[in-house]
């Protein structure tokens, strides 16, 4: 191996992904609050950020994330039939579907767009879903289908 | 005679604090007389709470700092009551105001007078593991924070006067004695902790290395001796073996402690061995206990949780002895073991688990009120109203009645204020003044000046995040004009710091990195209003419930995300905009669901304040679960007080009651709910409205599918066991009976106590006894669960000749037909295998929650369930009867297992936290909600399906045509309307594009 070739393998070995993360206030931001109550570890990659309910969270919201250079997106609400709004996660969830085959014709690998459900009693599981989604993206490598090549 | 508009509450731990911020928000006056320094009592000594692990302080402090800044509460510090005259409705107490020798009006908190006395006292608060100085607060997050001097240790050097800035030491400053004139009177002293006494068997104060619960509680504080680390006292290692030693001075007939059960004890074991190990995984906790008694809502879960992810190992024994190695200072313990075995083993710590006494002045509290105490010392209260003294218009809430953990003294705290409701209704808003906030501060169009406050949290984000180096970092960001970092930025004295940096840097947004906006939102948001910013120019970074807590083996990972919150909070708060709340009005009548015991209560309490209530039955009675109860362990006569109740209800003008009732809807929202019911025969529809809602829908018994129960005549319920008793149903051919306890408890399918089983099989027991004494019972037992004075119950059972077998949960027993006659196989520790032929076989079954109906009603009202299908409150802790939607309030069965006495309490706590809405004309609703850019929407009516309160509207518009718009009230701020907006016309205030778009470049 060249010396470059090492460098830039060590390189890769030492990048470690960014990931912002959607999550609703009553039952997403909680679990992720419970993890913390019950301190459950999990890798330091993400950022939250609070939203009123998944329904909240507009198909923009996560094209922009990428665009602007997150390796990853995480958007969490609460299961299907807990929504504190009533039905915001299920509208989330009609939304998400189209975007996720959109963001599949744009190229961006799946997985690199992570949907999913975390109740406020749920520390744990958060905590495991965290896991899983930094573990996907770091196998993805860095996010650079949107990069701009001018 | 007339009635007084205030209320004297006497004790300011949690009891007392919670008391007062109900009945001041309910629009009495209050006065809150404590005899220490400050408010807070022992929850503000505790490190974590149980199930949850939250942390006490985290918690407790919002609430103090409420209280010690309500409008409507007159707190009076290092007082002592002197003299109690008058009756209900107008009382005059004379009270001593000792002197701090410290002028509380001057002081500010500052701690410069501490830090240079020369003299060093004991610190109480660190129950004698620390020193501090003659000149002293409580501790560092003290509500007030108001410094005093501790004579028994000043030496008079004038150093601190010579210091003070503020000019506020006062040597000569007297006693004051004033009179205060009251309508109701609220006792809440707390307890004390049993102390061993000089010469006892645990070498308590001999060997330095045997501590008590509290202050192994300290031990384990970030804000302790030890600053968190767990370390023992004589050389300050880490202690690997810890032995947490139960049931000391309490249930024990020896005369040295008491013969009560202290309730809270195995519990808060369970939690500090969880806790000590969590802090130091090098500790090995061993606790040696005679039953587990975690009979309290998701208790039993965290014993487990405790046993399985913490390796907590659980020794069914009390110690006989312990001794101390002289070199080594290590413990050597000496107990039976359940094979009869003799065992010795060595600790390097033992901490006592030590139970609850009656305050140290209970008698000198008696005797001034006129008050009774019941033989052990405490409060005597009434059977069937928990917080009732014996005096009219005086109540007692807490420990003081009872031992009892934190979330069943909130709960007596908020029923003794709806006690009061009921005597002083009429006198609200007489005696109180409106707050008057300072105008707000026009800051539209001006640049940004943001301000960061960045919390260590003692250690709790300190010892993992860099905070100094976040603080530095918070300096460079564009905007932030000012950045300091505060130990916590909770306490009462950092909100006044707060305040100060609002007004030197004219600042415009501030920012507060600490723990979760979930809890903490409201009250800096409160501080920043004070200090004349609107509401809502303020954001929360949370570095702690996610950062530091969940990355702690990663300091230099969790700082650098520490900034990164901090930097995107920062991009946030440069688009941020005030918010004006809107008002809305108060319907003042309430809708009780559910016609039992509790429900009831709740409805007559509401009644007696002159309030329509509509009560909602399912069945086609009212009584619920207590239809099927004849008395209480305790005595009581259950069918007298419930048709008292019934006869009280039926013929009270301000309640309406629909039987046979099923809700069609419930629509709107606090303070203004509008529900449809179909009652009755021929399902009548009514509607009305109501301005809150109380939860008391209840649970049932749960019918067993095992030990042949249905099958076998001879195998009956605990409940239908309690009708033959009572009345005159035949037993006579029943020579043998056997009772089996924890039937659908605690097992997989229904992992919780039921709490009242085991209360309940002592009662019949006894019961039987005193008809039949030739009957033999045995009771087949897991843990014998009489909490509380009920331990009584237990003794006289076991003296009356009633046999109690345990056995292992991992081998319940058998039940076999032989003949006519029924055998019980049951592998019973101590004693061995044993076939007993029984004659009657009771099962103990346990309280299930109705599963569908209440998913049901949660749907409606929009609140959960925990996992058991029981209603899941706002806060395990501290918010014991509220839900997170405002304006519904839970009640009794509904809720989790408990006792009559206890849904009482919850039913009058209901009402008390209810009156705090329906005490009001108008309130202010949450400001974050959405709307409409008419100019570019496209009217396209998108928005109106997404909606699911019904919210919009598509109207015409004189310029813009047909566009949508969104009534103010009935909007929740979800956004599902904005996600989904093709024209990007609909924005949620708060929540903005613009906002969400700032924190996701912000990391570029």
């Amino acid at each position: 191996m060249t010396e470059q070739a090492i460098e830039k393998q060590t390189e890769s070995e030492k990048w470690e992904p960014k990931i912002i993360a959607f999550l609703c206030n009553w039952c997403s931001y909680a679990g992720a609050d419970l993890a913390g109550v019950s301190r459950i570890q999990y890798p330091p990659n993400i950022r939250i950020v609070r939203v009123p309910c998944s329904g909240r969270i507009n198909a923009y919201f996560i094209i922009k994330s990428l665009t602007d250079g997150w390796d990853g997106v995480v958007v969490s609400g609460c299961h299907p039939g807990d929504c504190h709004y009533i039905s915001g996660n299920l509208v989330a969830r009609r939304r998400f579907a189209i975007l996720k085959e959109l963001l599949e014709f744009f190229g961006i690998e799946p997985g690199r767009v992570n949907f999913m459900w975390a109740s406020a009693a749920e520390g744990e599981r958060f905590a495991v879903l965290i896991r899983k989604a930094t573990e996907i993206v770091k196998k993805l490598g860095p996010n650079k289908k949107f990069e701009k090549k001018w | 005679m007339e009635k007084v508009g205030a209320v004297m509450i006497v004790g300011a731990g949690i009891g007392g604090s919670q008391a007062a911020l109900d009945l001041g928000d309910s629009g009495l006056k209050v006065f809150l007389i404590e005899s220490s320094t400050s408010i807070g009592g022992v929850m503000a000594q505790l490190d974590k709470t149980f199930p949850t692990n939250d942390c006490a302080m985290c918690i407790v402090s919002p609430k103090l700092v409420e209280t010690g800044r309500h409008q409507n509460i007159d707190l009076n510090i290092n007082c002592e009551i002197l003299k109690v005259s008058g009756q209900a409705g107008n009382f005059t107490v004379k009270v001593k105001k000792n002197s701090l020798y410290i002028n509380p009006d001057k002081c500010t908190g500052c701690g410069v007078c501490g830090r240079n006395c020369p003299v060093e006292a004991i610190d109480l608060f660190n129950e004698g593991l620390a020193k501090y100085a003659a000149t002293s607060v409580k501790y560092p997050q003290a509500v007030p924070l108001v410094y005093a001097i501790n004579k028994d240790y000043c030496i008079g050097c004038g150093v601190c006067a010579g210091v003070c800035k503020a000019k506020a030491v006062e040597y000569d400053r007297k006693d004051e004695i004033i009179d205060i004139n009251v309508g109701a009177i609220i006792l809440a002293p707390g307890f004390d902790e049993y102390l061993p006494p000089e010469v006892n068997k645990y070498g308590f104060g001999k060997f330095k290395n045997v501590v008590t619960s509290i202050e192994f509680e300290r031990i384990l504080s970030a804000s302790g001796p030890y600053a968190g680390r767990v370390l023992r006292p004589s050389d300050g290692d880490i202690p690997q073996k810890v032995a947490f030693l139960q049931c000391v001075g309490s249930r024990d007939y020896t005369g040295e402690g008491q013969p009560y059960c202290s309730s809270v004890c195995c519990m808060y074991t369970a939690k500090e061995a969880v806790i000590a190990h969590e802090h130091q995984h090098e500790v090995k906790p061993t606790i040696f206990s005679m039953d587990i008694r975690a009979y309290g809502k998701d208790f039993d879960k965290y014993i487990i949780r405790a046993q399985e992810e913490y390796g907590v190992r659980y020794i069914r024994s009390r110690i006989s002895s312990i001794d101390e190695d002289h070199k080594t200072k290590d413990l050597i313990l000496r107990y039976e073991n359940e094979d009869e075995e003799v065992i010795e083993e060595v600790y390097n710590m033992v901490v006592l688990g030590v139970g609850l006494n009656p305050p140290r002045d209970a008698q000198h509290l008696a005797d001034k009120f006129g008050i009774k105490l019941n033989p052990y010392g405490f409060a005597e209260t009434d059977i069937f109203n928990p917080v009732q003294t014996t005096k009219p218009g005086i109540f007692a809430c807490g420990a003081f009645s009872q031992p009892k953990d934190i979330p069943e003294t909130v709960t007596q705290a908020s029923a003794a204020a709806g006690c009061v409701d009921q005597i002083l209704f009429s006198e609200r808003g007489k005696l109180i003044t409106e707050k008057t906030l300072p105008p707000e501060i026009f800051v539209a169009g001006q640049p940004p000046r943001i301000g960061v406050f960045i919390c260590h949290c003692g250690i709790n984000i300190g010892g993992y995040v860099d905070v100094p180096e976040v603080t530095r970092y918070a300096a460079t960001l564009p905007n932030v004009v000012m950045s300091d970092r505060n130990l916590y930025t909770c306490s009462a004295d950092t909100q006044g710091i707060i305040k100060e940096k609002i007004e030197e840097y004219h600042l415009n947004r501030v920012i507060v990195a600490s723990c979760t906006p979930r809890t903490h939102e409201p009250l800096f948001q409160e501080t920043i209003r004070e200090a004349g910013l609107n509401r809502y120019l303020f954001q929360m970074a949370n570095i702690r419930d996610q950062c530091s807590w969940v990355h702690m083996n990663q300091p230099e990972k969790a700082t650098e995300k520490a900034k990164d919150l901090v930097r995107m909070a920062v991009n946030k708060a440069r688009r941020i905009a005030p918010i004006d709340r809107i008002k809305l009005g108060v319907t003042k009548k309430a809708m009780v669901i559910g016609g039992g015991i509790t429900g009831m209560v709740a409805a007559l309490n509401f009644a007696s304040q002159e309030i329509e209530t509509h009560l909602v039955q399912n069945e086609s009675k009212l009584g619920g679960f207590a239809n099927h109860i004849y008395h209480t362990l305790e005595g009581g006569d259950v069918q007298a007080y419930l048709s008292n109740l019934i006869e009280k209800i039926n013929s009270n003008k301000f309640i309406h009651v629909y039987l046979d009732a099923e809700i069609e809807t419930i629509n709107g929202y606090i303070g203004n709910f509008k529900t449809t019911v179909l009652h009755g025969p021929n399902k009548d529809r009514v509607e009305f409205e109501h301005g809150v809602v109380v939860v008391a829908t209840g649970a049932k018994e749960y019918k067993p599918k095992e030990y042949l129960y249905g099958q076998n005549k001879n195998v009956i319920l605990q409940s239908e066991f309690e009708k033959i008793l009572n009345t005159n149903g035949a037993i006579k051919d029943k020579n043998t009976i056997v009772m089996i306890q924890c039937v659908g408890s605690r097992n997989d399918d229904h992992p919780y106590c039921s709490k009242m089983c085991c209360a309940e099989a002592i009662k019949n027991a006894l019961l039987v006894k005193k008809l039949h004494p030739e009957k033999e019972i045995i009771i087949l037992f897991r843990d014998i669960r009489t909490y509380g004075f009920k331990e009584t119950y237990y003794r006289k059972a076991r003296e009356a000749g009633v046999i109690f077998l345990r056995f292992d949960e991992n081998y319940p027993p058998e039940v076999t037909v032989n003949g006519s006659s029924l055998k019980v196989d049951v592998k019973a520790k101590k004693v061995g295998n044993l076939l007993i032929p029984t004659d009657l076989l009771v099962l103990s079954a346990g309280i299930v929650a109705p599963h569908e109906e209440n998913e049901e009603l949660g749907k409606m009202l929009k609140v959960p369930l925990n996992d058991d299908n029981f209603f899941l409150e706002a806060h395990v802790k501290l918010r014991p009867v509220d839900f997170a939607t405002e304006g519904v309030f839970v009640a009794g069965l509904a809720h989790c297992p408990k006792t009559i006495e206890d849904s009482i309490s919850q039913a009058n706590a209901a009402v008390s936290r209810a009156c705090t809405i329906l005490s009001k004309d108008e309130i202010e609703a949450e400001g974050k909600i959405a709307s409409v850019d008419p100019s570019r929407c496209s009217g396209c009516g998108m928005c109106i399906d997404n909606c699911a309160y019904n919210a919009i509207e598509l109207i015409e518009d004189r310029r813009f045509g047909t566009v949508a718009v969104i009534n103010q009230a009935l909007c929740k701020g979800c956004g599902a309307c904005s996600g989904n907006c093709r024209c990007a016309a609909i924005d949620v205030a708060g929540f903005t594009s613009e906002q969400i778009y700032a924190m996701i470049t912000g990391r570029l």
